[in-house]
């Protein structure tokens, strides 16, 4: 690890008033000790934001307040969430181990960095990590790289299971800088890699996330969250998808469809909950509107497969979901 | 085996630049220094021998620490307290073998920096057994062969006891779901359930 400052904030004011150009803050420190250890990240200040009261949730008119330092296996088995939201609970339990579930926090989540092993391997070539540089991946191992949302700079999945729950539930991030407060739709805060596959998100210098809004919906009570990966657990996904469903007997009056390990971004699937919205369940339905799902894929050498994965993914998570099986 | 720093060339570098030949990448000059992602020039950066001071609990006896805040816990727990029960596997959050409780919640010591724990409570393997009674969890693994080589044995056993305490181990297929976070390169995952589920209901 290169040096650093280290120093410690008390209130998001103070933490947000010590952040610079070249800093970090720390909460879990699941990734960023991890990518310092790697000489990935480098920062030159290190602004410990474990003592700021931004944990645990509420529940308002608004929706559902999650506090950006609530732990994720906190979060996971919170009242507020598990009732009303099973989607989030699933995706958080899904997400990497017991240890690292009591460590990493909410907003870190949603911040976490791809585990492309080029990004990850300071000695090849990345254009996320130093711009200009090239991406191996292009012709190199391209097995778990995304085929949404890819360019000829980047095709690196982002790795959260919880950004793409939150994406399906139209979750709305608060964040904090040095000019006050401002509200952040997840649908426009992380940013596909195009020619600058370094800029991930539209947070400024200096911005903290303090908080993540779940607006209201009912019907989120009937959610759930599917993972495929190499592994049974412990594993980021090779697909996954995140799912609500409205039923009026056995028609499906509105869904929400995200999916993960598949695109650089958490993706959203408006075609296919359109295409869902006011047919019968059924497989063949199911099917018929997954089939949406990777239009406008690119694929690379290795990663074709995910283009049929994601679909039968997208039907099993429905199928499971709604005790549907012809 | 010592390791060689001469010619500049590291061991890992010379892996890294053959893969990358081929593979067919195109390494026009050798990698120097690698960029950080910040761009803050390195001229800028603090000089090494700043510290900060830690107070923590360790196997209730009570800690102080002053230490170069890069120092992780297992570190700190390994080379500055001679606690050499936590083990270091991969170092990067991804093996389990450096598990230890924090106020009585499993993490990974290789990626909680110490500074972080101040004024926090610390267990480790070592504070597990009591009044000269091994936890029933490392009777259970010792009952269960439920080790081979012994390196994961501190880290699996630490995340049992958490397990058990959390309410996980309710079934073979559960105990295998909560201890995943720890990895056992000798295989002996098998064994591992059995010792768990001979522990479970046990105050551990």
């Amino acid at each position: 690890m290169r040096p650093y400052t280290y120093a410690a904030a008390t209130t998001p004011s103070q933490a947000v008033g010590l952040a610079g150009s070249a800093s970090a803050y720390l909460a879990g420190g699941t990734t960023l000790v991890d990518l310092m250890k790697l000489d990935v990240l480098g920062p030159s200040s290190v602004i410990d934001i474990n003592a700021l009261q931004l944990t645990g949730t509420t529940v308002d008119s608004a929706g559902l307040h999650i506090g950006a330092l609530s732990r994720m296996s906190d979060v996971a088995t919170d009242p507020n969430v598990t009732g009303a939201f099973p989607v989030l609970a699933q995706a958080l339990e899904a997400s990497a181990s017991p240890q690292i579930r009591n460590m990493a926090s909410i907003g870190g989540n949603l911040l976490q960095r791809t585990r492309c092993d080029y990004f990850r391997d300071v000695q090849t070539p990345c254009n996320k990590r130093q711009a200009g540089s090239g991406c191996p991946a292009q012709d190199g191992a391209n097995r778990t790289h995304a085929i949404l949302g890819t360019s000829t700079s980047c095709a690196a999945t982002h790795p959260s299971d919880l950004a793409v729950a939150l994406m399906a539930l139209d979750a709305v991030l608060t964040v904090q800088g040095s000019s006050g407060t401002r509200q952040i739709a997840l649908a426009d805060f992380y940013q596909l890699p195009g020619s600058t596959p370094s800029i991930e998100n539209t947070l400024k210098i200096g911005e903290l996330i303090t908080g993540v809004t779940v607006p209201p919906l009912a019907w989120a009570t009937n959610s759930s969250y599917l993972k495929v990966r190499d592994r049974t657990s412990y594993e980021f996904a090779l697909s996954s998808a995140a799912i609500a469903v409205q039923l009026s007997g056995t028609t499906i009056t509105a869904a929400r469809v995200a999916v993960g390990g598949v695109g650089t971004v958490p993706w959203r699937l408006p075609a296919v909950e359109s295409a869902l919205a006011g047919q019968t369940a059924s497989i063949a339905n199911f099917t018929s509107a997954a089939a949406n799902a990777a239009t406008g894929a690119t694929t690379l050498s290795q990663n074709g497969y995910k283009v049929t994965l994601v679909q039968r993914v997208i039907v099993r998570a429905l199928s499971e979901l709604l005790g549907v099986t012809s | 085996m010592a390791q060689s720093h001469s010619g500049g060339l590291t061991r890992r570098r010379f892996f890294g630049a053959a893969a990358a030949a081929s593979a067919g990448i195109a390494v026009a000059t050798p990698v120097a220094e690698p960029i950080p992602a910040t761009a803050e020039p390195i001229s800028a950066r603090p000089e090494v021998g700043s510290t900060v001071s830690v107070s923590c609990t360790v196997n209730g006896t009570a800690e102080q620490l002053t230490v170069d805040p890069r120092v992780t816990l297992l570190d700190a727990l390994r080379e500055r307290l001679n606690l050499t029960g936590t083990k270091k596997g991969c170092d990067r959050g991804q093996c389990g073998a450096c598990t230890v409780h924090v106020n009585g919640r499993r993490v990974l010591s290789c990626l909680t920096l110490v500074a972080t724990v101040d004024g926090q409570q610390v267990t480790t393997v070592e504070g597990l057994a009591c009044c000269s009674a091994l936890n029933p969890v490392q009777q259970a693994f010792i009952d269960n062969d439920g080790m081979q080589c012994g390196f994961c044995t501190s880290g699996q056993v630490m995340s049992a006891v958490a397990l058990i305490r959390e309410g996980h181990a309710g079934s073979a297929e559960e105990i295998r779901e909560w201890m995943s976070g720890n990895i056992c390169r000798c295989g002996c995952y098998s064994n591992i359930v059995d010792a768990v589920t001979q522990a479970a209901g046990k105050a551990v």
